[in-house]
């Protein structure tokens, strides 16, 4: 134990076994797989993200949306994630196929979102929600993301996209409260969250 | 204080022949080739330290108290979360383990640090390294993978001055004047070698050239646990092993042993990192194996347990005078139980309960800081005063330190380890919702134990002030060393300001 080569060539074979067997591996195994023709619709599964939903998941990205909510449901047997009504069934791999990165999330602080789409597809309610959480769910402990929003004076006309806040929380006479961009972008990303396409894998 | 130094300097002549008149010397030298590159690296790792606490706080307690800074999009939960890992992982906890490393690895080696400077400038692009990492993640600049947040325009500098800090522990082993390895030893050796590898290839295949689909949560997870399993772990039992014998003056329990503990460890930890995934969408077979990885673990951490305690078994009245031994025993007792715990919670049952809970952040922070930094603190302690040749100044503030640390981790794991618990029984049960007003839910269930997390964090947060004054405090008294005319006012009037 006194010869330093010999130690370095034991560090490097224990962590290569390692790189092996938990990168290398994997990546063989299924770092190549394609989407699928999903029988039943005869449309291609997973889709990619594109326009504004794939900048949503820039502002879920940025905004650190991973470290209170997962996007991924667990097998039946394994945890109640299916009766809470998170999913129709387990997520597989190929669900996650052109996420980068891939947002799987190891805390669940919120619910989970891998099918928030199917629970909620209102995009009032999700305005509202990231607005001020504890307008539409009360007891939350979610974050505002109020600087999502901007409140402005009304122009000429009020703006369509203007939010339908309760009375608790509307804006002063001549104001109104409409989403950014990177709001509307990260609604678009939520609306576009739904793992439900019957895999051959999954079923 | 000064009590306890002479105690603990006493008891260490019968096995420290460094201590004997014609190789202290070395030792001075030693110390004295370290002192300046040192100084700069535990001072950026503690101001890591406050900032980090401080996004610490922040974090808990918007997490119970969620419209507290809510409309600062730089303060938002999301992004203050990461920054606290990311100040506290690459800021505090690397740049004193380097540190402490690198003072080991001379001692051992019994060779002064050749050009100090070289790695004060590693040091310095580490630390800018850092600062832009963590202000672009404060500007929603994350790459969205945990542990890894830092952008890509950050990291290559990161990389390059971790090489060259590696390199040069490596240098310094190569050029040792003494043939024999101490177990701790190996330990710093591998840890220099492992990090760059797992740090570049996990930048590689997530940021720059992304492999496809949950291949990335394969390797995201792979990378995090190694940062535990093959840097920060190795250097933590390192400094337990070479500290544990030289403060009580026996030599380690079992030399055998330790060499069972190395590589079992080697062979087995970095297999860990798919129980982080236990239940997602992997094949079963790659979680399987992390998870008979992680009982295997039983292996390394029980033959380093017999050793440390053993050591220490029959010395715990030593543990009054010194307070270096105090928070090496504190941190040695940490890893047993975490590690336990830890291989606890891979299993599939028990992971069925706890994953996706606070349950994981208790028992992270079992290991990060119960053990690792406890570690680092008694490390620091021990090597400061030898650097400046001056004591520490209060040693009730060293108490404080320790106390205020000890309690105060351990009302923030106890508790949010049966918060998690019971917070992941009742997410497993459809039964209770999920949040729902007033009524009991799985979110009203965890605030107690959320708020019970803030106010312990509070308690190590006034922990940390303790030891940011003991150290400026002995760097004032050094600097007052250094100037002739003034002979050193060791028994001079203390400020009351402090």
């Amino acid at each position: 134990m006194n010869y330093g080569p010999l130690l370095f060539l034991g560090f490097f074979l224990t962590v290569a076994a390692s790189w092996c067997g938990l990168v290398l591996a994997p990546q063989i195994q299924f770092g190549r797989m394609q989407a699928i023709k999903i029988e039943e619709t005869g449309a291609y599964y997973p889709q990619m993200r594109t326009g504004l939903a794939e900048s949503g998941r820039e502002v879920y990205k940025a905004n650190g949306c991973i470290y209170c909510h997962t996007q991924q449901v667990r097998a039946e047997n394994f945890g109640a994630d299916e009766a809470r009504n998170w999913g129709t069934r387990r997520t597989v791999a190929r669900d996650y196929l052109y996420d980068k990165p891939v947002m799987l999330g190891t805390m669940r602080t919120g619910p989970d979102l891998t099918n928030i789409s199917l629970r909620q597809s209102s995009v009032e309610w999700h305005m509202v929600h990231l607005y001020n959480p504890r307008l539409t769910s009360k007891g939350s402990i979610m974050p505002p993301f109020r600087f999502l929003f901007e409140t402005r004076k009304i122009g000429e006309r009020p703006s369509p996209n203007a939010l339908k806040l309760p009375p608790e929380a509307t804006p002063p006479a001549g104001y109104e409260v409409v989403p950014t961009p990177d709001a509307r972008a990260l609604v678009e990303y939520l609306l576009s969250l739904k793992a439900n396409a019957p895999l051959p894998e999954a079923k | 204080m000064s009590a306890s130094s002479t105690s603990i300097l006493r008891a260490l002549s019968p096995v420290d022949t460094e201590d004997t008149a014609p190789a202290q010397a070395t030792v001075n030298e030693i110390d004295a080739s370290c002192r300046n590159t040192l100084l700069f690296l535990f001072s950026g790792g503690l101001f890591w330290l406050f900032l980090g606490t401080i996004f610490a706080l922040l974090a808990s307690w918007k997490m119970h108290d969620p419209e507290f800074l809510g409309d600062i999009s730089w303060l938002t939960f999301g992004r203050v979360r990461p920054v606290h890992l990311n100040m506290m992982i690459y800021g505090f906890s690397s740049e004193t383990a380097i540190g402490v490393g690198l003072w080991l690895m001379c001692r051992l080696c019994r060779t002064p640090l050749i050009c100090g400077w070289v790695i004060a400038l590693a040091g310095i692009f580490w630390n800018i390294g850092v600062a832009i990492g963590v202000v672009a993640i404060l500007a929603g600049g994350s790459t969205g993978l945990e542990w890894l947040e830092i952008p890509p325009y950050a990291t290559p500098l990161l990389f390059v001055s971790y090489a060259l800090l590696a390199v040069w522990g490596i240098i310094t082993f190569r050029f040792r004047r003494e043939p024999h390895l101490y177990v701790s030893q190996w330990y710093l050796l591998a840890a220099l070698f492992w990090f760059p590898w797992i740090y570049s290839a996990a930048q590689v295949l997530l940021v720059m050239d992304p492999v496809r689909g949950t291949v990335q949560a394969a390797v995201n997870w792979w990378f995090a646990h190694n940062v535990l399993g093959l840097w920060f772990t190795p250097i933590g039992l390192a400094a337990i092993y070479y500290f544990i014998p030289k403060v009580i003056g026996k030599p380690v329990y079992n030399y055998s042993l330790s060499v069972v503990g190395f590589w079992t460890l080697a062979l087995f930890y970095n297999w860990n990192g798919m129980h982080h995934l236990v239940g997602g969408p992997m094949p079963a077979w790659l979680i399987t194996v992390s998870i008979v990885a992680s009982a295997m673990m039983v292996i390394p951490v029980v033959t380093v347990a017999v050793n440390h305690h053993c050591t220490m078994w029959g010395s715990f009245k030593k543990l009054k005078d010194s307070p270096v031994l105090r928070f090496m025993v504190f941190g040695g007792m940490s890893y047993t139980l975490t590690s336990l715990h830890g291989i606890a919670l891979a299993l599939r049952p028990v992971s069925k309960i706890t994953h996706f809970t606070h349950s994981t952040i208790a028992h992270s922070h079992q290991g990060m800081y119960a053990f690792f930094t406890m570690v680092m603190f008694g490390a620091m302690y021990y090597i400061i005063p030898r650097l400046l040749k001056v004591e520490w100044p209060s040693a009730r503030i060293i108490r404080i330190h320790f106390w205020c640390c000890a309690i105060g981790i351990l009302f923030y794991i106890v508790p949010l380890a049966i918060g998690g618990t019971l917070q992941g029984m009742a997410m497993n049960n459809p039964d209770v919702p999920f949040v729902k007003g007033d009524q009991f839910s799985v979110v009203s269930l965890t605030i107690p134990y959320l708020k019970m997390r803030s106010y312990s964090g509070m308690l190590i947060g006034l922990g940390h002030l303790t030891f940011g004054i003991n150290f400026c405090w002995i760097l004032a008294r050094w600097a007052a060393t250094l100037r002739p005319p003034q002979p050193a006012p060791k028994t001079a009037p203390l400020p009351a300001s402090l």
